[in-house]
């Protein structure tokens, strides 16, 4: 496959799956900011998380300056200036598609091209309900182009560079999901394990499609360890980083290719943390820690992955 | 108005005394017992497939809303068997013709030593290029695909408007066409026996299957487009997925010891067939324009190794040149030794001035062409023109008359078309495609484009034009 066509169905996937995780991580935050908090300062602090985790919290200061509930949600679903909004997602999601058009089914573009004809038909302002429609809405479409994609294109090796954005995407937004926790603290000790904080861990299981699988396996009271077992380590659940590393590991043998040894090697590296760890050590490193270390990982993989099959190679044919 | 055009303009559906034409008889029956709106129900329908396939172009300089549907319009323009028999042959012969003029002007010359056509008229044309000059391609085919533009004034009156040798396009929408009026009227294809065009990519495949390189017996054939911000690019992603090739930019092809190579997920492969959709100027900055980014350096250079092949070869600009299509029918003669199938238009030549003092005088009644301009831009139509645009065109004539042609406005056919008011006559022409390999084919119709203002001759998708399924019917 051509590099650069490789390169567009990664990204198309990862944008797409960005755009949904952007609607989660917002979704956890209007779930949270309904709960009553009454310190100083609540609405900057609960809203900072959100933009904080997804890495756009400098770009929306320096635009709005304290974080607001509309403004901050306004600037990550909306706005088309914030290149990590759901809008610029959808949008290079669609540029990304338009480009591989030829690789992907017909069906494929015109869910991405009706999602973002729709997309912009939208109002740019919307009220606190509304913009729950938007998240479920959001979450339907990359729901229905996922399916539909599993049901159209060829099993080949453009798929597998499809699953290894969506999925690599996927376990570095379901980390940060997780980190939502670190980020909104609580306002004092003794509120752990009160009822804000089970609200809490409540609404981020809920934000991952997460809570009735929670209740089903463990059928017990929410606890921080059992949540970030549930999110970290259980490979039957699929937004879990071990289920995401498993689907990694999965493409990139799919994939193969004498260049991308590395890249295969990093990633089994990875999956078998996962598959062979265990919360009790993850806890005891500190969640934090854990997950930001993950983060990384998954970065250094991505780069590998860019070098090994995206990038131009001339040079390998003068060996 | 209306009676003013059915009178004066050959219609392809009502002959002069208003009767219907055999070939339209059915459809226009159907047409009669259709229950009123369903026509513009059905349009609007297709209008929303299309816009949810993305079957869009951008329009240069245009920079608001830069994605544009091309208007389809939902009455199809019909030719009897007899009648398209008589236009594929001629479209035959000009191919063959034309493929012959290049082969021998980039090799012995013939034609210019035999005083047909003087050698000021080819060598020193911008569009020559004389890296061509001596290598030799497969088949000695050049324009592999062409795509030549016709216009019928009457009956049995059809002239050739140009031929486009360089990059035509316009065979997706062809192709859209026939599927959208497949899935809006499936009773008409059950009531007509219609010749289909669908095979066009598999036909394409294998032209270019015949143009690689002798030595190679599987052929890596890939499509070259300029990028997706170009203008056609959704028929360059769209040929590519209907022949299962890639779909190539410059920048993902790279040239080593004069062999062509794609970058792939698992590192380079050579490629031997291109069909390139970029210019000439563009497709190799060592040869041609040095600072274009979209071709690749050394392209030429492995081209006339014979190591890759590309569809169409460099240098058929020279054929389709507005100046040199005046000769064509010479062509005919000298190569073939038959007579032209085809007429073509009157035209005067403004740089000769004979020529030019007769146009300037008749400006309000003529069409004015650039000599080397293409898509209906910069070109100046007489009868529908105010005065002061033609004092302002008459000024850039004046400075340089050479880059300039004339010919007679002529009255382009009418077909019934859908518009605001209804069903109303309105002016098309026609562009079949030609593919020349081993042998030539065309399938049966082509690109029917209706200029859909009122009194407008200008078809250009670019300026208010739109398309029409064209059916050719079977015996």
């Amino acid at each position: 496959m051509l590099s650069r066509t490789a390169e567009n169905l990664y990204w198309m996937a990862r944008h797409i799956e960005r755009a949904e995780n952007t609607a989660r991580v917002l979704d956890v935050a209007h779930r949270t900011s309904l709960l009553p908090l009454d310190i100083e300062g609540t609405e900057a602090y609960l809203w900072y998380a959100p933009l904080n985790i997804t890495g756009c919290a400098v770009s929306y200061t320096a635009k709005h300056g304290l974080a607001r509930a509309d403004a901050v949600t306004h600037y990550m679903a909306l706005d088309p200036d914030n290149p990590a909004s759901i809008y610029s997602c959808l949008r290079l999601a669609r540029e990304n598609a338009r480009t591989v058009r030829g690789a992907i089914t017909s069906e494929m573009w015109q869910v991405i091209n009706d999602t973002w004809l729709e997309l912009n038909r939208l109002p740019q302002q919307m009220d606190h309900e509304k913009f729950r429609d938007f998240f479920d809405w959001v979450k339907d479409r990359s729901h229905l182009f996922r399916g539909v994609t599993l049901g159209t294109i060829l099993k080949d090796i453009g798929l597998s560079f499809i699953k290894l954005g969506t999925f690599l995407e996927r376990a570095d937004n379901t980390a940060r999901i997780l980190d939502v926790k670190y980020h909104i603290l609580l306002p004092s000790v003794s509120d752990v394990g009160g009822a804000a904080d089970y609200y809490q861990w409540g609404s981020l299981l809920k934000s991952v499609s997460a809570f009735e699988a929670y209740q089903r396996i463990y059928r017990d009271v929410i606890s921080p360890l059992r949540v970030s077992e549930l999110l970290i380590f259980r490979a039957d659940m699929p937004r879990s980083l071990h289920a995401c590393m498993d689907e990694v590991e999965a493409a990139l043998l799919d994939i193969n290719g004498f260049s991308g040894q590395e890249a295969r090697r990093l990633a089994g590296e990875q999956h078998a943390a996962l598959h062979f760890g265990r919360i009790e050590d993850a806890f005891g490193r500190g969640l934090h820690e854990y997950l930001t270390d993950f983060l990384k990982n998954t970065a250094l993989l991505g780069r590998e992955i860019r070098d090994a099959y995206l990038a131009r190679r001339d040079r390998l044919l003068i060996r | 108005m209306n009676t003013k055009i059915l009178k004066k303009y050959f219609n392809e559906m009502y002959s002069d005394n208003g009767a219907v034409r055999d070939i339209y008889q059915s459809y226009a029956r159907w047409l009669k017992e259709l229950p009123d709106g369903t026509l513009e129900r059905r349009n609007a329908e297709a209008e929303l497939l299309f816009r949810r396939l993305g079957i869009t172009f951008a329009v240069y300089g245009e920079t608001k809303n830069a994605e544009r549907l091309i208007p389809f319009d939902i009455v199809p323009r019909i030719f009897g068997a007899a009648e398209w028999q008589r236009l594929e042959q001629g479209l035959k012969q000009r191919v063959r013709a034309l493929n012959a003029f290049l082969h021998d002007i980039y090799h012995d010359q013939e034609i210019i030593k035999a005083g047909v056509i003087s050698a000021h008229q080819v060598l020193d044309n911008k569009l020559y290029r004389p890296e061509m000059q001596g290598v030799d391609l497969p088949n000695q085919v050049y324009a592999h695909i062409a795509g030549i533009d016709l216009v019928r004034v009457a009956e049995n009156d059809f002239y050739v408007l140009e031929d486009n040798l360089r990059t035509p396009s316009g065979v997706s929408y062809m192709l859209e066409n026939r599927k959208t009026m497949m899935r809006l009227f499936p009773e008409l294809f059950v009531q007509h026996t219609i010749e289909p065009v669908e095979h066009y990519p598999q036909m394409l495949l294998n032209t270019l299957r015949e143009a690689a390189p002798a030595n190679v017996t599987y052929p890596v054939i890939v499509v070259m487009t300029p990028g997706s911000y170009n203008s056609a690019y959704f028929e360059h992603a769209y040929l590519a997925s209907q022949m299962g090739v890639e779909l190539v930019e410059g920048q993902d092809l790279f040239v080593h010891q004069q062999k062509v190579y794609m970058h792939t997920t698992d590192g380079p492969q050579q490629v031997h067939v291109i069909y390139r959709r970029v210019d000439d100027d563009f497709i190799d900055p060592r040869v041609f324009l040095p600072d274009s980014t979209l071709g690749v350096p050394g392209l030429m250079d492995a081209y006339c190794s014979g190591n890759v092949a590309l569809a169409n070869g460099v240098g058929t600009g020279v054929a389709d040149d507005k100046s040199t299509y005046l000769f064509v029918p010479e062509m005919i003669r000298f190569y073939l030794g038959e007579a032209p199938l085809l007429s073509n238009v009157p035209t005067w030549r403004l740089s000769e001035p004979e020529d030019l003092s007769y146009v300037l005088a008749h400006l309000p009644e003529l069409v004015i062409k650039e000599v080397q301009g293409s898509g209906g831009y910069g070109m100046l139509v007489g009868p529908t023109s105010t005065q002061a645009e033609i004092a302002a065109y008459k000024q850039r004539i004046l400075a340089e008359p050479a880059k300039f042609i004339a010919q007679p406005t002529l009255a382009l056919s009418c077909c019934p078309t859908l518009v605001e008011s209804g069903v109303a006559p309105r002016h098309v022409d026609l562009r079949p495609f030609v593919l020349s390999g081993k042998e030539v084919r065309i399938v049966p119709g082509g690109l029917t484009r209706v200029a859909l203002n009122d009194g407008s001759l200008v078809v250009n998708s670019s300026q208010g034009g739109g398309t029409k399924d064209t059916w050719v019917l079977e015996d």
